[in-house]
């Protein structure tokens, strides 16, 4: 055993050391400022830094636990995905049009993290606007893969995924529209859970596509993505699609039997273009599933492919609509205009890069007279097959395992110039946005070239215990998990 | 699907973009390449199938009719490239 690094430790370590006086919040926190000061110059996980915010609220904490306060995630320094909204550190969702931008309120779920006594070291990069799957659409500068740099971390919570496995917070907060939690979880090689629509609130997440958009987390370890739900979860009034259910305690789902548990296998997943290694990866975890009692059985999700058009019509509509609110007038970039319809067109020209402003295009494109029909409405009908294939596939199993993403990372700069390859690699991940699901990719193994390999858990609507449970004792059969990258 | 020069160029302007005559040439290529990658979307026969725009069983949620305390004005204002006299500043829409 090497020296230990408190930075490395999950949240319910640190918790279960805070909780017993070894370890105080100001160490902690110390531990993982110190670790973005030795690490981040190459992995570049961090857009914001508030290193003396952060230690306040450690110190803060520290004195709330001696007053007999107590509680998960007292003390514990997490993360936050540059789109959420934080009244006190900027918010750029990556883009320039909001350089400098500090919103008057928090998210829902930065407020209750807040609240549970959270410590915030600062906010991390993404695609601009969260639209990409690398993180090389961030206006400022690109992550890298903290297990090998010259690779992205994936994307659009590339930002957060490497924080966590770099060991610069704990834990991490992200947000998937398409997969932007769970594929670069998936490449680096940490846990990330995507909840049901309605489960979290998405008031102060900057808004994408809001049919899609749901606030989810990165973590170290399967316990700590339902410690992290169990804080984020539940009905809030400024969110009218949050739903009024209630929030079980997820760490009782985690029991480690997965006896008589129903896995569905989607024939659909093992294509042409998977990474051998991938497929490898992933079929060996299904027998060792089936090992430990699950039953494993073929399920057909037939409209898989087309999950891609669908998505990339339904989210840049979405998105068209939603960026239209970015007009240099109340917040944001301005740029000067003889006329107000021009200080609107120079003010987004120069706020939005290419990426975002295809995206709006291609909405703009599907919405307009003449071709709504042909695109808009059609990708909606389709959009119910897929949801029909997820609702059919759920009455013969409780969860359905596949791989996150056809390939591990891969290098910078190399899909660049190939927006439907780069949209590709989001291929396993769409199809649950647009279904409204929730899912979960955990670590499965290690290609050739040490790049992590991520295994996604699907579960039905509102069905975050099942798909924890079975990540969980997987888990706990494999030390995938345990691996930490050498920086 | 080729689209048009034209047709990007009203696209833009639908969305209020300003693009440069590099932008249109490039989007006009990209955006036909995904087009027609996306086309076989039309051979699905979908006449029957209703469109999904939510996954949730919600619909117009209300909350009640009370007022609660508004964000005050300066805060509200406090990102805005121009203020005057308390509002946001926008160029004359009228002459």
């Amino acid at each position: 055993m090497g020296e230990e690094r408190l930075e490395d430790l999950t949240i319910h370590e640190a918790g279960a050391r805070l909780a017993a006086g070894d370890v105080t919040s100001v160490e902690l926190t110390e531990a993982v400022l110190n670790r973005v000061t030795a690490v981040d110059d190459q992995v570049k996980a961090y857009l914001v830094l508030r290193p003396e915010r952060a230690l306040e609220q450690a110190r803060a904490a520290d004195a709330a636990r001696a007053a007999g306060e107590g509680g998960d995630l007292l003390g514990i320094p997490l993360a936050i995905k540059d789109v959420l909204c934080t009244e006190e550190m900027p918010t750029t969702a990556g883009s320039r049009i909001l350089e400098g931008f500090v919103p008057p309120y928090d998210a829902t779920v930065v407020a209750r993290l807040k609240a549970a006594g959270a410590v915030f070291p600062g906010k991390t990069n993404t695609d601009e606007f969260a639209m990409g799957s690398s993180t090389e659409n961030s206006a400022y500068f690109t992550t890298r893969n903290p297990w090998n740099l010259s690779y992205v971390p994936g994307g659009s919570s590339g930002g957060s995924a490497a924080a966590v496995a770099a060991g610069e917070c704990l834990a991490a907060l992200g947000s998937d529209t398409g997969g932007s939690v769970r594929q670069p979880a998936s490449l680096c090689g940490v846990v990330g859970l995507k909840p049901t629509y309605g489960r979290v609130s998405r008031y102060g997440l900057i808004a994408f596509a809001s049919s899609l958009d749901q606030v989810g987390v990165l973590t170290k370890d399967v316990t700590d993505a339902a410690i992290m739900l169990g804080a984020i979860a539940g009905h809030d009034p400024r969110d009218g699609t949050s739903m009024d259910l209630p929030v079980p305690d997820y760490r009782e789902a985690l029991t480690g039997d997965v006896r008589g548990m129903r896995v569905g296998v989607p024939e659909e997943y093992l294509i042409e273009g998977l990474q051998p290694e991938v497929e490898g990866a992933v079929r060996a975890a299904l027998e060792m599933l089936a090992d430990l009692g699950a039953e494993i059985q073929p399920v057909s999700l037939p409209h898989t492919a087309d999950s891609l058009p669908v998505y990339y019509l339904i989210a840049p509509a979405e998105a068209s609509a939603n960026l239209a609110r970015y007009d240099g007038v109340r917040y944001g970039l301005h740029a000067e205009g003889d006329s107000l319809d021009n200080m609107y067109r120079n003010t987004r020209a120069k706020g939005f890069g290419p990426e975002v402003k295809r995206r709006i295009m291609l909405g703009t494109y599907a919405l307009s007279a003449g071709y709504y029909d042909a695109y808009y409405l059609k990708a909606q009908k389709v959009r119910t097959l897929i949801w029909d294939d997820f609702d059919a596939a759920f009455d013969a199993v409780d969860v359905i395992v596949g791989p996150t993403s056809p390939t591990t990372a891969f290098r910078i700069g190399e899909r660049v110039e190939d927006p439907l390859l780069m949209y590709l690699s989001d291929i396993f991940t769409l199809s649950m946005n647009l279904a409204g699901i929730c899912g979960l990719s955990l670590p499965c193994g290690f290609d050739g070239q040490n790049l992590p390999i991520g295994m996604q858990v699907t579960g039905p609507a509102f069905g975050e215990g099942k798909v924890l449970r079975l990540a969980y004792a997987y888990e706990q059969a494999t030390e995938w998990h345990k691996q930490r990258p050498e920086l | 699907m080729k689209l048009s020069r034209e047709r990007v160029e009203h696209i833009a302007g639908l969305a209020r973009l300003a693009l440069s005559d590099e932008e249109i040439a490039r989007y006009q290529a990209q955006l036909s390449a995904i087009l027609e990658h996306f086309e076989h979307l039309q051979d699905l026969e979908t006449d029957d199938i209703p469109p999904t725009a939510t996954v949730l069983p919600l619909r117009s949620v209300t909350r009640a009719d009370k007022t609660e305390p508004p964000m005050d004005r300066e805060r509200a204002l406090a990102n805005a490239p121009e203020v005057e006299n308390g509002c946001f500043k926008v160029p004359a829409v009228l002459e």
